[in-house]
């Protein structure tokens, strides 16, 4: 190997956390093997940004074009094949993002590269790269390996490695002209569009008594609530609740919800899977409840109740209007 | 607008004990129940939606074995026109790039305006044959599409970003779509529903006629082993009786400061 690519993701003039994740363990995997880190910079006037990473990179190549200035898979795709090709990069890092998850595997189909997605974890020894997913919601690990190929594409998750700098990296930076014809404009961005905010804000929260899918009907959500009201919290969800339209968006915590930062975090019948996980890393103490000891959400929580929340959850909340009577 | 609805059988692994096979390459599953994989189930939803604001047809199709041929006599009581089954009993043998290969293939001589599949299927959690029939079809795609709207031969999706932000675009027809869950309310299916649903017409496909390979379809990945999760420290568990756990539940929230 002698090169890793990184794809950086960015958003309105931001550089995202994962491309700092991501060129973190592209420099792990570089200071093991010597090989050196190449950041893959595509967009509209992306000085502003690119300085934000070139002491992370030892080369970091852009395209700075009129025509990048929103994401688009397909240009992304031909454009990165088109250095894959050039450098022959052993890996390339893309964040398993939704933009992400849009590009790799087209990525894949066009260089012939295999792909894991998801990875939380790479290992190459002896020339063989091992990687680790998980299957069947977190409940389940693998290691893959791959058939022999030139180069390999991985997606990985958000928020498993550290947005640290590892080394002193100084890149060298190669401005490139957009190569494409316009003919792979198919598809056109239109705007950006926020999820419509509502009457509470539960990333203000202190205490937020949350609700997932092991509530089982619409009507049971009122148990939570009275919780909630009782601990004078705020009631907020997982995304299974949104997704059956029980409760409005603004109050889903998760990667495509919110990350919310209470003092105290209460999961109640929340599995834990990782998009959940990922909106919570900031609450200060998380106690679960749930039926099922091996629901990832224990994993995660620093205390756990496993029990039927139909019961626990009415019998905790008489005990706090005891309390707050007495 | 025809339609093409890719699909999966998974199975529903939530509050069960999952077991490692002897081979440790996957999961024991003769005593767990399947279901139409979640995703899938707001694809074919969308899709029938889609038909019967536009005319057309919707096509739902699978990998799989006879087993399998029951989320397919699910989506056509859901109101798929039809169904097609390519016939493989090993799944084992091909990862998501193989399935991508097959499904690809079979809907290159479909008549379609869309094809749909879900954003990830909850077994593997790959999240990538969608987007690779895509790319094999050398059509336009979307990614974890909330909204759609057809207008003037083209699609105006909206797709899920992180963090609560989505994003708009127009694209040209033929397109593929990959799914998020709650884009829509999925229709209620009964028994009494899948047994009407019989008369539609459901075909099986060989996988040797379909003129694909073997080389085409090896696995370009391979599971080494799977494992339970790695110990951790995890949640203290809070043990005793109601009362015991009650006190011991007060008294954090106490210490952590939100019980004024």
């Amino acid at each position: 190997m002698s090169e890793v690519f990184v794809v950086v993701e960015h958003r309105l003039g931001e550089i995202r956390d994962i491309t700092f994740e991501m060129l973190w363990k592209a420099g792990e995997l570089a200071q093991e093997h010597s090989y050196g880190v190449t950041a893959i910079l595509l967009g509209h006037d992306v000085n502003s940004i690119a300085g934000a990473i070139s002491d992370r990179a030892d080369k970091l190549i852009t395209y700075d074009d009129e025509r990048l200035k929103s994401f688009n898979a397909d240009l992304y795709k031909e454009i990165i094949a088109g250095l894959i090709e050039e450098s022959k990069p052993t890996l390339t890092l893309i964040g398993n993002t939704a933009w992400g998850m849009e590009l790799a595997p087209c990525l894949a189909v066009r260089t012939g590269f295999p792909l894991a997605t998801d990875c939380i974890d790479i290992d190459f020894k002896d020339g063989k790269l091992t990687v680790q997913r998980q299957m069947y919601s977190g409940k389940i690990y693998s290691n893959v390996s791959f058939s022999p190929s030139p180069g390999y594409l991985l997606t990985i998750r958000s928020g498993v490695f550290s947005k640290d700098r590892t080394g002193q990296r100084q890149a060298q930076i190669v401005q490139k002209d957009f190569p494409l014809k316009e003919e792979f404009l198919k598809k056109q961005f239109i705007e950006f569009a926020e999820a419509a905010a509502g009457e509470v804000d539960i990333s203000q929260a202190d205490l937020l008594v949350s609700v997932g899918r092991g509530i089982g009907e619409e009507e049971n959500i009122a148990l939570v609530k009275e919780l909630a009201d009782a601990l004078n919290g705020i009631l907020s969800c997982s995304r299974p609740i949104v997704d059956k339209n029980w409760l409005p968006k603004y109050l889903q915590v998760g990667s495509s919800g919110k990350s919310v930062t209470p003092k105290v975090y209460i999961a109640v019948g929340i599995s834990g899977a990782f998009q959940h996980l990922q909106g919570i890393t900031g609450a200060g103490t998380i106690i679960a409840i749930n039926k099922d000891p091996k629901a990832p959400i224990f994993r995660a929580a620093d205390y756990g109740i496993v029990d039927d929340l139909f019961k626990i959850v009415p019998f905790l909340k008489e005990k706090v209007l005891e309390i707050r009577k007495g | 607008m025809d339609i093409v609805v890719c699909v999966k059988r998974v199975p529903l692994t939530e509050e069960v004990d999952l077991v490692i096979d002897e081979q440790r390459k996957g999961i024991k599953k003769d005593q767990l129940a399947f279901v139409l994989n979640d995703w899938d189930n707001y694809a074919i939803e969308e899709a029938i939606l889609l038909k019967e604001k536009h005319d057309g047809t919707v096509t739902a199709i699978t990998v799989g074995n006879e087993d399998d041929e029951e989320v397919l006599r699910r989506c056509l009581a859901m109101g798929a026109d039809r169904a097609i089954r390519i016939d493989v009993d090993d799944m084992g043998r091909f990862d998501s790039y193989g399935i991508s290969k097959i499904l690809s293939r079979v809907v290159k001589d479909l008549p379609f305006d869309l094809v749909f599949t879900g954003v990830l299927a909850d077994d593997d959690y790959s999240g990538m044959v969608g987007m690779m029939m895509a790319e094999q079809l050398k059509i336009n795609h979307a990614n974890a599409v909330i909204a759609i709207e057809i207008e003037d031969g083209k699609a105006r999706t909206t797709s899920e970003l992180e963090g609560g932000l989505s994003e708009v675009s127009l694209i040209e027809l033929p397109a593929l779509l990959t799914i998020q869950t709650g884009i829509n309310e999925p229709r209620y299916v009964s028994i009494l529903g899948i047994r009407k649903a019989a008369k539609k017409e459901l075909k099986v496909m060989d996988l040797s006629d379909l003129g694909i390979s073997d080389e085409e379809l090896s696995s370009r990945t391979i599971i080494e082993e799977v494992y339970l999760p790695p110990e951790t420290e995890g949640a203290q568990i809070l043990t005793g009786d109601a009362d015991k756990i009650a006190s011991d539940f007060l008294e954090i929230l106490t210490k952590k400061g939100v019980m004024e």
